[in-house]
């Protein structure tokens, strides 16, 4: 594979950072980036999304694996292949190479069967596309960067996918007040880039950044791991530019901090997962980029441990506290296996990773000095270590950002995003383990201990509905018995879509068919998710 | 062999990822409020000459910078690595913006006799002027041998092993100690400083001041 010529001192000084492989790819890779491949790939699973092409191991098509049946849409023709041509001369695309990796989903658990992709650049073809679809019946599966982990973002049968990865202008930003207006499908990461070259750092942080779409995160109300400190995209983004399903273009795209006139309708496409409309521009406040990012990692000898060191860090670190994960020891070891990551501390049960921005180095850091004495002296933590410059920051975020990645690299991944009281929160964990014994490879816990958002997974070699049976609903049913979340953040997408009763009340669940109903009567935007079918 | 001494040689410079702003008057580049860290190549020196301790050939490692009072913050860091002492050569800011190889090199050769090290470790260039000169400076007013651009260092009674990277290709070099020794890239990766080491190095350490009146009447070129 070509390796781009890249400057040989960004080089040199990049061999140190975590993702300078993948910085290197994903240079070469922006071919591969367009087809929605994620940040995570690295050149050799580069290699595999073409092998799959040629015959590698295949996913089974979702409607083989899944109870689904289709509903009467029409199929795509002739006649709208020429259609589409005429909006969009030139991105059409019908290939099958090429639709090979927009069929399948980042975790490699689904897979639809589309004919076409089409590609737009703006929010008119978007408009034209839709009305099109709309009058001839034809679903549609809006895609953006394609690395949702609920396989939302793939067709479920032959839907039309309509991807965001042309419309990847900024269209202003206003760096007085931090305001950014931009087409759905910026990559998160560009977007970083581009704020913070003005001093300004995007509300929202993920490890799909090289990849997502803001379109894409917005649909999924993305969470994060700024969460903590910058709140959800239901407070920092400002306004939406919407296509409907027959076509109408609702442009709420306002920058306005405060606008109380009428009811707030972006609200209802924020979450609603390409259901109820197709995003195609947002507009997002940035807050202000701080001046001292410190990062530190500490090793708890127990989850008790974690809490506290938790309450400690929040009491005495306040308004710099930026991000609080935790991770248990086999993320540690799987990141070491797979990625070869160094574990920078001893060994120890559960590690934190806690993170602080503000405005003066000095301040921070003394801070942040006397919380880690603090927890070191009263023996919360065991170990750890600081970083406080780019480089060692980088490294120490790869360890918690790549557990994804270590994971999906493990075997099939059973994912579950849940909310839970934060002093339960890793009890599910240990109570699975004993539940499951030897039938799952790995158990692991990990996530956004701040927000009380666990990321449960369970690895094993090979999807079996037999440990698909002992998961589900069991683990739904804990959640539910906790008054807790089903789906934290990941959304419902295909996989959760009727599990949702869970955490909602029946009452929620019609009047949410019935806002969708009014929204696209027909039905055609990203069928088969998110809702449970009406009964 | 457990009665070698190090020196160790780091600079505070302008963080590696930080983009580089000019100052309008166009006299400089902004230092203000830009963060700083130790310099990616004095690290890895760091991280070697603490090696060499680990494997117990070297019995004490002193890290020394030269510059304003906060060069103080990149002597805690090579402190938490593992280094035993530190030694701050203040440069007050005004004087410190003329201090270049040379000077540092004068008053680095002055320290190495002064502390009788054997072995004097720095990066082989700073990311901030590029200069590539300290080492070998400093190594033609000791008299020295010098290894520099070292990928590989090994002891070997009183000589140490130095394989280099130069253009066309590795070279290997075998110096009588005590001899200077400056750090590539690939030379190793530097360890994450452990906390209570990091603690550790919070505590005031001994400032040798008696060097000061000296380094003044070199500084002043």
């Amino acid at each position: 594979m070509v390796l781009p010529l890249v400057s040989r001192w960004s080089a040199r000084v990049l061999w140190a950072s975590p993702g300078w492989r993948r910085t290197y790819t994903q240079r070469a890779c922006v071919g591969l980036k367009r087809l929605g491949c994620p940040r995570g790939v690295y050149s050799p699973l580069a290699h595999r999304a073409y092998s799959v092409v040629a015959g590698g191991p295949e996913v089974t098509l979702t409607p083989e694996r899944y109870p689904v049946q289709r509903l009467p849409f029409s199929t795509v023709s002739e006649e709208d292949l020429a259609a589409f041509e005429c909006i969009i001369p030139g991105r059409v695309i019908t290939d099958p190479e090429q639709l090979q990796t927009c069929n399948v989903d980042w975790l490699k658990t689904v897979r639809g069967c589309s004919k076409v992709l089409l590609r737009p650049q703006t929010s008119e073809e978007v408009s034209q596309i839709l009305r099109h679809c709309y009058k001839r019946n034809l679903a549609v599966n809006p895609q953006g960067g394609n690395t949702g982990m609920v396989g939302g973002s793939v067709p479920v049968f032959d839907e039309v996918i309509l991807s965001t990865a042309l419309m990847n202008q900024v269209i202003s930003f206003h760096d007085v007040s931090g305001i950014l207006v931009c087409q759905a499908g910026c990559v998160l990461e560009e977007l970083s880039r581009y704020v913070q070259e003005r001093d300004f750092i995007m509300p929202l942080d993920l490890g799909a950044k090289g990849s997502c779409h803001i379109g894409g995160n917005v649909a999924t109300n993305a969470g994060g791991l700024r969460f903590l400190r910058y709140g959800s995209l239901r407070g920092t983004v400002l306004g939406l530019e919407v296509v409907l399903a027959d076509g109408t273009i609702l442009n709420c795209l306002t920058s306005l901090r405060k606008d109380n006139t009428g009811y707030d309708l972006k609200q209802m496409f924020i979450g609603s997962e390409g259901t109820l409309g197709v995003i195609t521009a947002v507009s997002i406040v940035c807050p202000p980029r701080p001046k001292a990012v410190n990062v530190a990692f500490l090793g708890c000898p127990g989850f008790a441990e974690v809490l506290q060191t938790f309450r400690t860090c929040r009491g005495m670190l306040g308004e710099i506290l930026s991000a609080f994960e935790f991770m248990d020891t086999e993320c540690m070891q799987l990141v070491g296996q797979h990625l070869q990551l160094t574990n920078p501390v001893q060994e120890s049960p559960f590690y934190v990773l806690v993170e602080t921005s503000g405005s003066s180095a000095g301040h921070d850091a003394e801070k942040l000095t006397n919380v880690l004495e603090q927890v070191l002296n009263s023996g919360l933590v065991t170990d750890g270590t600081m970083a406080t410059d780019q480089r060692k920051v980088q490294m120490l975020w790869a360890l918690r950002e790549r557990i994804t990645e270590a994971l999906s690299r493990d075997g099939y991944v059973f994912k579950y995003d849940l909310s839970l009281p934060v002093e339960r929160l890793y009890d599910l964990v240990i109570d699975l383990r004993t539940r499951l014994g030897p039938r799952a490879k790995h158990v692991v816990g990990y996530g956004h201990l701040g927000d009380g958002n666990l990321h449960l997974n369970v690895t094993a070699e090979a999807f079996s509905r037999e440990l698909l049976g002992a998961l589900e609903p069991y683990v739904y049913a804990w959640t539910a018995e906790q008054r807790g979340s089903v789906s934290a953040e990941h959304g419902l997408g295909f996989k959760k879509k009727d599990v949702l009763g869970y955490s909602k009340p029946p009452v929620a669940v019609t009047l949410m068919q019935q806002l969708k109903a009014m929204l696209d009567p027909e039905g055609i935007l990203n069928p088969y998710k998110t809702l449970p079918a009406q009964a | 062999m457990a009665e070698l001494r190090a020196l160790v040689a780091v600079k505070r410079v302008i963080d590696f990822a930080v983009k580089i702003r000019v100052k309008p008057d166009k006299s400089g580049v902004v230092t203000d409020g830009v963060k700083h860290s130790m310099n990616p190549f004095c690290e890895i020196a760091v991280e070697e000459a603490v090696r060499l301790k680990e494997k117990k050939l070297v019995k004490e490692i002193i890290a020394v910078s030269c510059g304003p009072s906060q060069c103080q913050e990149t002597i805690r860091t090579a402190l938490a690595m593992g280094a035993d002492r530190g030694i701050h050569v203040e440069i007050p800011g005004a004087q410190a913006e003329s201090l270049g190889p040379l000077q540092v090199a004068r008053v680095l050769a002055k320290l190495a006799e002064k502390e009788k090290v054997d072995l004097l470790f720095l990066g082989k260039q700073a990311i901030d002027d590029d200069c590539n000169q300290t080492g070998q400076m400093t190594a033609g007013l000791l008299d020295w041998p010098q290894g520099t651009f070292a990928s590989q260092v090994t002891l070997e009674g009183d000589k140490v092993k130095v394989e280099r990277e130069i253009d066309g290709g590795l070279e290997t070099l075998r110096l009588k100690l005590p001899a200077v020794v400056t750090a590539d890239l690939r030379l190793n990766e530097p360890r994450y400083a452990t906390l209570p080491n990091i603690m550790e190095a919070k505590q005031p350490f001994l400032l040798d001041l008696s060097d000061l009146g000296q380094c003044k009447l070199w500084i002043s070129v």
